[in-house]
């Protein structure tokens, strides 16, 4: 089995004029195209045993002496590929800034605070139907040193392998209706037509009652390149 | 084909506590580290120790690399693959805990998985400004034979095929350098 190419109209190019940083480590020579072999139509593989019973609930796995603060949010969807496929069993990883939009990393210098009962991250294995789900905790934004006042607007950031190396995904998932998103380099560095596709979707089915917002984001990794042998499948 | 692909977004400076948690001393468990050995597996051990280099020239702190390998016979840990006994073939490091950007793996060095390809390993380069990750492959410079044959180092230049391969830097060692520009920019391969 192979997979379908990076779909470079739906991925921000490797050199961006307006996000910095990437004018110093982005390659400048077109990419190589390499047959997929078997060393890339595998990949390595986590179940569930490779996990901790938190380690999905980032309200939870964090804690000292308390409650984490901030709001409460589920963060669900699936993992699908271009045809629709459930993509069962495979590893997400996350990880964010707490509700002041401070990380735990310890070069992360914004003067917010560190919240000393939200660490930001986790991870989990999707089920039969390609679903996920978090609990966590809303991100807040934080500045950062591209441009003069820039702000990066609330995100997760997942890690996704997919049934193949050839699969493999690192993205961000942000927040419907937030007006930094217009003036972000790195969301806008994706081609307009695949932006919305970072964006999560606000859904009251998936909100707790007096618990916790929900929001769905379906995560979709490149499909299958159907050859003549295995198209009667 | 009905729904496009999610768009990749840069991995960001504050990977590490997510993805490389025990590597930089945070409280939550690695799922992969830079020593893949497993006492179930006979081979050569090697280490693999490398810099990422940006256009400038200088060491890149906040990159993270990802190896995926096979064992020493050449089998992957992997269902569509024959299968091995326990190696996962699978590491990450950061290059944010040691000195000038280092990165390090210890593992074996892999067999050739198949009649075609020399040994090698593959590499998914990630960090902060870069928007979409890379891919690339680590040969090994005594592997004369067998990278003499390999389809895709004859493929391309020699100079950029130099790129590729690891050169010993120690008894069991190799030195494995990635240029993200300039003129020894390293092959990144669209997969």
């Amino acid at each position: 089995m192979r997979f379908r190419r990076r779909d470079w109209h739906s991925h921000p190019p490797l050199i961006y004029a307006d996000y910095k940083s990437t004018a110093l480590r982005g390659p400048t020579r077109p990419l190589v195209p390499l047959p997929q072999s078997l060393s890339e139509t595998n990949g390595p593989v986590f179940g569930a045993e490779a996990l901790g019973p938190e380690d999905a609930d980032l309200t939870k796995n964090g804690r000292k002496d308390g409650e984490p603060l901030g709001e409460r949010i589920i963060v669900t969807g699936r993992v699908l590929d271009e045809d629709e496929r459930p993509q069962r069993d495979l590893l997400i990883e996350i990880w964010q800034a707490n509700a002041a939009g401070r990380y735990v990393h310890k070069a992360d210098q914004h003067d917010a605070p560190l919240d000393p009962n939200f660490f930001g991250g986790g991870r989990c294995v999707t089920d039969a139907q390609g679903r996920y789900r978090f609990t966590t905790i809303k991100p807040g934004a934080y500045p950062w040193g591209n441009h003069d006042n820039a702000w990066r607007p609330p995100h997760i950031h997942l890690s996704l392998f997919g049934p193949s190396l050839a699969t493999r995904l690192v993205t961000q998932m942000y927040f419907p209706g937030d007006p930094l998103l217009a003036l972000d380099p790195i969301f806008q560095a994706t081609p307009e037509g695949a932006r919305g596709r970072l964006v999560s979707a606000f859904d009251l089915d998936t909100t707790e009652a007096g618990f916790a917002l929900g929001y769905r984001f379906d995560i979709v990794l490149r499909g299958r390149l159907e050859t003549p042998m295995d198209s009667s499948r | 084909m009905t729904r496009g692909q999610t768009p990749s977004q840069t991995v960001g400076p504050f990977f590490a506590y997510g993805l490389t948690p025990e590597q930089y001393g945070y409280a939550f468990r690695s799922l992969a580290g830079a020593d893949l050995r497993d006492p179930a597996v006979t081979g050569r051990e090697i280490v693999i120790e490398g810099q990422v280099l940006d256009g400038a020239g200088a060491p890149i702190p906040d990159a993270m690399i990802e190896i995926w390998q096979a064992d020493p016979e050449g089998r992957y840990a992997a269902p569509r693959d024959r299968g091995n006994r326990g190696f996962t073939g699978f590491g990450r490091c950061g290059t944010g805990s040691a000195e000038e950007g280092r990165f390090y793996f210890k593992t074996y060095k892999p067999g050739a998985v198949d009649d075609r390809q020399a040994p090698h390993i593959s590499l998914v380069v990630f960090m902060r400004g870069l928007l979409s990750h890379v891919y690339t492959r680590l040969y090994f410079a005594d592997e004369t034979e067998a990278n003499a044959r390999d389809p895709l180092l004859t493929s391309l230049e020699p100079a950029r095929r130099e790129t590729l391969i690891a050169e010993p830097s120690g008894p069991s060692a190799y030195r494995f350098d990635i240029h993200m520009q300039g003129e020894r920019e390293t092959v990144f391969f669209d997969v």
